[in-house]
């Protein structure tokens, strides 16, 4: 049945896939989920992260490939890696090559994604990085057998950008947290605010001194710290936290000594996804995720989510469940993904980025989605956050 | 613009008027009876299709989105998918009579030729749930792909087409044995099917994808994508769902969402022959059971847009409720 179907295309007999009937053999897919163990550290306890954060995403999107996939002969599943400190993302990699795996989602820092990429390019994989905002691996540092689900800091930032200048609130008080991530989320927030006209009044570095998230003296502290940090500041309109390490953000909302709304990392934060966001379907997709995890879809688990169903996507189009056929339709430009934002998810193709909308949320609500009306681009609005075709210092390789 | 003010008033003489008329006269041709779900309104709103105005509104359950008229027009059948049912409105009083059990999160659903059974589309359990209207009991179930919504019925009624909007396909049903005999790939986000009355054809909205699929019922193949291209807007703002195809089999109409838009497509080559502006993010459709007028609903602009179908032009705009969804029209 397959064969007669992939003969009929290379006849051009048919003009797009027709009706599937049962065969025999199904076609296994398997996927591996590599990510490292996390001990993240959050300022409010609803944050911390639940032990299969992401992972459950990925499974989610498995059950659904498989609903589908019954009706296709197609099948999947998902192996999961979880690396210790110690343990090589590349070794990880290879391994999972060694088992059959060819399309690997991995929640890993930056250098460990780069050196899973590296390893596993000989061996056929194809990774899905599901975790890592960081623009380098989209830029100078891109690789050709990385697909990049997680959105950008620049992505983040323009989304949010737009939001604001959309509002009028174009003078920023800018305040930066003291590790590498924070900086570099706030290197996106600077050009996000030159490009899209709002001004930095100021910026201030929150250091972190070290010392727990809470304790039971709690907040008699952080409720006279903040106002003092806060003091003395030019005419701003909004604070804008660039707080990625959860140091202070969070004890920033209703203790600025002006009062002024917060955006960033606290109050108003672009994202890829929202546990409240119930726009164009998305109930369905957050309802089938309580019923099985019974706890909240976050980012990470939309991300996961969406990078198995990339895959699922791509082997009922093509079919197939060879990663080449796979890989060469998730390039090419038919291949769409419908993921609950209001437009379909497309890849730029100059460095394997996902072209999604950003959320922004209050952790109640979906506040809104840019990009904002207005924000105008010769090939999609979407293209308006993040780094364009003419500025990427991607050279696929 | 109707003025809202008229409606009360006219609502009490409307409906005595509705009454005698068919004694006295010779109706007007486009005396009919338009409902409306307003999703976020929890209401249906009331249009009689002689005022081209709203007359009543009805208070339903959470969340009324498919609306349809059992084949006697004694009910109009709401699914209020935020209260997993679906209301029966009895249409002489325009009280809730019943609820139907529909399952869990009903969306769309459609009624076999004969009018006694009635096939749901529960998005949130990957089924259609098949209910015997009568008896007001569900008699079976079938396992469809990942969240279920456009429900087409072959005319003969030996076929029923489910779309399932993330495995994106049109399940094809046998409604003797309830089993899928056929999956046909559409593209993405597939949310409304409908057949030409002849059976030759039918057409499937893909939202996402931004295409219409014809598909060849007898060999279960797509035979041709319907493509829409509105100067100025981008191909993403183009989301169709809704669906309407004329008796004749000729025209056909498609509801593009965001676009704000109703294509006419020539529905022997399809060619999409002209666009039609009406209101904001435009989900479905209904013809006058004359054909002479198509009122569409506007979920974001909470009014609806009446089509003279002879003219291809938007004559009239009508408000209604909160987030206008469904549309079915009565003959009465």
């Amino acid at each position: 049945m397959f064969a007669l179907i992939r003969i009929l295309f290379a006849a051009g007999l048919v003009v797009a896939p027709m009706s599937i009937a049962a065969a025999a053999d199904s076609i296994e897919i398997h996927l591996g989920y590599l990510h490292r163990t996390e001990h993240k550290e959050t300022i409010s306890l609803l944050d911390l992260p639940a032990g299969n954060n992401g992972l459950a995403g990925a499974h989610l999107g498995i059950e659904d490939n498989n609903t589908t996939g019954k009706f296709l002969n197609q099948h999947f599943d998902l192996q999961e890696v979880r690396l210790s400190e110690k343990d090589d993302a590349g070794a990880a990699a290879v391994d999972l090559a060694q088992k059959g795996i060819r399309f690997v989602l991995v929640d890993l820092l930056p250098d460990a994604v780069l050196k899973a990429a590296d390893a596993g390019r000989d061996r056929g994989l194809l990774l899905f990085n599901v975790g890592a905002t960081d623009d380098r691996l989209r830029e100078h540092d891109c690789r050709a057998d990385v697909i990049h689900v997680a959105p950008t800091r620049s992505m983040l930032a323009d989304g949010l950008a737009q939001y604001l200048v959309w509002k009028q609130w174009r003078r920023w008080l800018l305040v930066v947290g003291s590790h590498d991530n924070d900086k570099l989320y706030a290197d996106a927030l600077r050009r996000a605010a030159g490009r899209f006209g709002a001004k930095i009044v100021q910026e201030r570095m929150f250091e972190d001194t070290g010392g727990a998230r809470r304790t039971d003296s709690g907040i008699v502290q952080i409720q006279r710290q903040i106002p003092v940090f806060t003091q003395q500041a030019p005419a701003y309109d909004v604070l804008v936290a660039a707080d990625e390490s959860e140091v202070f953000a969070a004890y920033l909302p209703y203790r600025t000594w002006d009062a002024r709304p917060v955006a960033g990392s606290a109050g108003l934060i672009p994202t890829s996804w929202d546990a409240s966001h119930d726009q164009w379907g998305a109930v369905q997709l957050q309802n089938r995720f309580m019923k099985s995890f019974s706890r909240r879809m976050t980012a990470l688990d939309m991300q996961a989510w969406s990078a198995v169903r990339m895959v699922g996507e791509s082997a009922s189009r093509t079919q197939s469940g060879d990663e080449k056929a796979i890989a060469a339709f998730l390039k090419g430009p038919d291949f769409a993904l419908a993921a609950f934002k209001g437009r379909k998810l497309t890849l730029r193709d100059w460095n394997l980025q996902l072209r999604q909308p950003v959320l922004l949320a209050d952790g109640r609500t979906v506040v809104s989605v840019s990009p904002q009306e207005g924000f105008l681009h010769p090939v999609t609005e979407l293209d308006t956050l993040g780094y364009d075709r003419p500025e990427t210092k991607c050279r696929l390789q | 613009m109707p003025a809202a003010v008229n409606e009360m008033r006219g609502m009490t003489r409307s409906f005595v008027l509705g009454a005698l008329l068919p004694l006295l006269f010779v109706a007007p041709a486009s005396a009919f009876t338009a409902y409306v779900s307003n999703e976020k309104g929890n209401t249906v709103t009331v249009i009689d299709t002689d005022k081209m105005a709203a007359v009543k509104t009805i208070k339903v359950g959470q969340r009324p989105r498919g609306i349809e008229l059992t084949r006697d027009g004694r009910f109009v059948m709401v699914a209020v998918g935020d209260d997993d049912t679906i209301q029966m409105i009895d249409t002489k009083t325009g009280e809730i009579a019943g609820t139907l059990p529909s399952g869990p999160d009903p969306e769309l659903f459609i009624l076999d030729p004969s009018g006694k059974l009635l096939y749901v589309a529960n998005e949130n359990d990957n089924t259609v749930t098949i209910i015997d209207v009568e008896q007001r009991t569900r008699v079976g179930d079938v396992q469809v792909g990942v969240e279920p919504e456009g429900m087409g019925m072959s005319p003969d009624g030996k076929v029923l087409v489910n779309t399932s909007e993330t495995t994106n396909m049109a399940h094809f049903i046998d409604t003797q044995t309830h089993q899928i005999v056929a999956n046909v790939l559409v593209d993405s986000r597939p949310r409304f099917a409908e057949f030409k009355r002849d059976g030759s054809e039918l057409w499937v909205s893909a939202e996402v994808g931004g295409t219409v699929s014809v598909i060849d019922p007898a060999k279960r193949q797509v035979t041709k994508k319907i493509g829409f291209e509105i100067a100025g807007l981008r191909q993403e703002a183009i989301q169709p769902v809704g669906i309407a195809l004329t008796k004749d089999g000729k025209t056909g109409f498609v509801a593009l969402g965001p676009a704000n838009r109703i294509a006419v497509v020539d529905a022997a080559t399809h060619e999409v022959k002209k666009y039609l502006l009406v209101g904001q993010r435009v989900w479905h459709m209904a013809f006058t059971p004359d054909e002479k007028y198509l009122l569409t609903t506007n979920g974001v602009s909470n009014d609806v847009s009446v089509i003279d179908v002879a003219a291809l032009k938007v004559i009239k705009t009508i408000q209604v409720g909160e987030l206008p969804w469904g549309i079915a029209i009565a003959a009465q």
